[in-house]
């Protein structure tokens, strides 16, 4: 058991920053994901824990061992690649060995060990088979095994699922799962999918553009993400944000004239300054009438329910509308916004106009 | 893009027909002239079909080149240099692909151009450095007014001096370049994290991926090497040490003046000389052929 300690780190390239001072805290045996759009640092920040990239400054301790200096493999990290990364011309048993082979381990331990570890990840009858010959789903297991077999302290994952068809990642997701249930070994994995970050994540790490935005549980982010960006980011379809100004305690007022409460204690956004209001379209109520009037440009189906677009204030609304008897092409709803479910940001700064900061906040604040 | 037009093949294969012609018929021309006895190969026209002479001219003419002896040199010289250039090539090429270190691009174009000085430019000096091997330590310690006493290394006459010259190989590193740059960044990145360190990965990741590269290396240089026949000539004169090639030169008709051409012994040395580079080429093709066929990534 490990734990990941990373301190004010950085990353430029020549003149180039791409990762500016990250401060962050992995407990030992958690399961952390890093989650954002490509070209946000988060690949960089895995490889400069791996070693594969130096770390500019700041440093990274891992296990209370500052690591900084140390070659990849004194690290204890064992790392699956996006693409598999297997050597192409050894077998599958020689590939899962090979870190063993390296490592001086004898040939009938080692042997015993990638057996046993082909047979946990369902390849023990493909030991012979060289990774041309396996399929995909197949390879990424075998990129599993060999990170497996070194009983590793920390697995490093890059978007590895990435290259995988729509069902194997799903299944390749649960497995993932299983295997840190199991082994309970440190896990970091980088993806830009939302689905597999909330899934996977005990801690979830958002970031962009080289910041970290929000650290918490999955469930805490989704309920109350601390910027613009990260209400964006997380939930599918993103969050509804409009423009308001506040027109009297607990009440925003839309251009389009729609008062919408929220809970005034949450929230520090005096009378007259303008805000973004945020509701996720899973959020709104549709009523039959009373609420507010919205005329639905187009809908789409997707099985749970249909989701309804439209505009609110000249910026796009959707609103989602659980699978029920309710009419399949609407021309207008009547929508009601609960206020419990109301967020308020910052139009300037895209932070949440929060009352009260929460611990991630402040943490996530000073590393911005 | 498959196309089914009956007369465009017809037009493709006959164009191909007039190529193995093109190719074969001079190569058959020697083949009949080696079969028969100096009286006939010297009518005019020549007959142009196979003689009755074959074992007797080929029998005379390994006596007379004495082409035991001479082969053994030759198939020597072409093996060390052959050797020797692909772990050369591939050495430089890991070095300059997988390193990152200052002036690596200027190592880089010095090797490649290199590629454009053949070695007959350089022969003068090349020569002179063969001839005496610790000569240029010995100007940079003149120069520098060291009074260090440097022995004479003499590589003349040595497989050593027919070697060495020969091995050096721009092409060969620039081939290993290409191929390396063609291998994916995780797969070091992987054998890093695999905890191999840089000779392990070259031992046991890169070698055994480029050993079609490494056939097909070898074919070119092996036939290069054994066709040399400025350099031998220039660095043997000690007979025991000539190759090959250097034979050849003897049983084509003398400088005496009215001495007539023995073309058919001339023809049937010719083409013992080209069996051992023409196997290579053959058992190395197996290599090329299943190299193309696995090329799955």
């Amino acid at each position: 058991m490990a734990d990941i300690v990373i301190r004010n780190v950085r990353k430029s390239y020549g003149k180039t920053e791409v990762v500016h001072g990250v401060d962050l805290t992995f407990e030992a045996a958690s399961f952390v994901v890093i989650l954002g759009p490509s070209g946000c640092g988060k690949s960089t920040l895995l490889r400069m824990i791996a070693g594969l990239e130096e770390i500019s400054s700041g440093e990274i301790a891992i296990a209370g061992r500052v690591v900084n200096k140390l070659e990849p493999r004194e690290r204890g990290c064992a790392m699956v690649f996006q693409n598999y990364a297997l050597y192409p011309h050894m077998s599958v048993a020689e590939n899962i060995g090979y870190a063993l082979k390296v490592a001086g381990v004898p040939k009938a331990e080692r042997r015993a060990r990638v057996e046993a570890t082909a047979t946990t990840v369902g390849l023990g009858d493909y030991l012979d088979r060289k990774p041309a010959q396996l399929s995909g789903g197949q390879r990424q297991r075998v990129a599993m095994a060999r990170a497996i077999v070194r009983e590793p302290k920390v697995f490093l994952f890059d978007e590895p699922l990435s290259n995988l068809d729509a069902k194997l990642r799903v299944q390749m997701r649960h497995e993932i799962r299983r295997l840190h249930q199991r082994l309970g070994t440190t896990s970091v994995f980088v993806t830009h999918d939302q689905i597999e970050a909330m899934t996977l994540a005990d801690t979830l790490v958002v970031m962009n553009q080289g910041r970290v935005e929000q650290v918490g549980r999955p469930s805490e982010v989704y309920a109350r993400p601390r910027t613009l960006f990260v209400a964006g980011f997380i939930g599918s379809p993103p969050m509804n944000t409009v423009p308001a100004r506040i027109t009297a305690p607990g009440v925003a007022t839309t251009a389009a004239g729609w008062t919408i409460e929220f809970e005034a204690a949450d929230f520090r956004a005096p009378f007259g300054t303008d805000v973004l209001v945020g509701i996720r379209p899973e959020h709104v109520r549709i009523v039959a009438h009373g609420g507010h009037d919205l005329p639905v440009e187009f809908t789409e189906e997707i099985g749970t329910g249909r989701l309804h677009h439209g505009h609110l204030a000249g910026v796009p609304f959707v609103v989602h509308e659980e699978a029920g008897p309710g009419e399949a092409r609407p021309a207008r709803l009547s929508v009601q916004l609960p206020a419990s479910h109301v967020h308020l940001f910052d139009p300037e700064t895209g932070l949440r106009l929060d009352a009260a900061p929460t611990g991630t906040a402040t943490r996530a604040l000073s590393a911005a | 893009m498959i196309e089914r037009t009956p007369i465009l093949n017809a037009i493709t294969h006959v164009i191909m027909l007039i190529g193995v012609v093109v190719a074969v018929l001079p190569i058959a021309v020697v083949f009949i002239a080696s079969t028969h006895d100096f009286r006939t190969v010297n009518m005019v026209p020549m007959p142009l079909w196979p003689g009755d002479q074959f074992f007797e001219n080929y029998a005379r003419v390994w006596e007379k080149a004495d082409f035991g002896a001479k082969m053994i040199n030759s198939l020597i010289v072409a093996v060390g240099v052959t050797a020797g250039k692909i772990v050369i090539a591939a050495l430089s090429a890991f070095a300059i692909v997988y390193f990152k270190y200052r002036l690596r691009m200027v190592f880089f174009w010095l090797i490649f151009i290199t590629l454009m000085l053949p070695l007959e430019v350089r022969i003068v000096p090349t020569y002179a450095v063969v001839a005496d091997t610790l000569s240029p330590f010995r100007t940079i310690l003149d120069f520098l007014g060291l009074p260090l006493f440097v022995p004479e290394v003499n590589l003349l006459n040595t497989y050593t001096g027919l070697i060495l010259p020969l091995v050096a190989t721009a092409t060969g590193t620039f081939l290993y370049r290409q191929f390396f740059l063609t291998i994916p960044d995780e797969l070091a990145e992987a054998a890093k994290m695999d905890g191999a360190g840089p000779i392990r990965f070259f031992l046991e990741v890169l070698i055994p991926l480029s050993k079609t590269n490494m056939a097909a290396l070898a074919t070119i240089m092996f036939v290069y090497a054994w066709n040399q026949y400025l350099w031998p000539l220039l660095v043997v004169t000690d007979q025991d040490m000539a190759t090959a090639t250097m034979q050849l030169k003897k049983i084509v008709p003398g400088p005496l003046f009215g001495q007539p051409p023995i073309w058919n012994e001339a023809m049937a040395a010719t083409l013992l000389v080209m069996i051992p580079p023409l196997l290579v080429v053959i058992f190395m093709q197996g290599y090329f052929v299943r190299g193309l066929v696995n090329t799955d990534k």
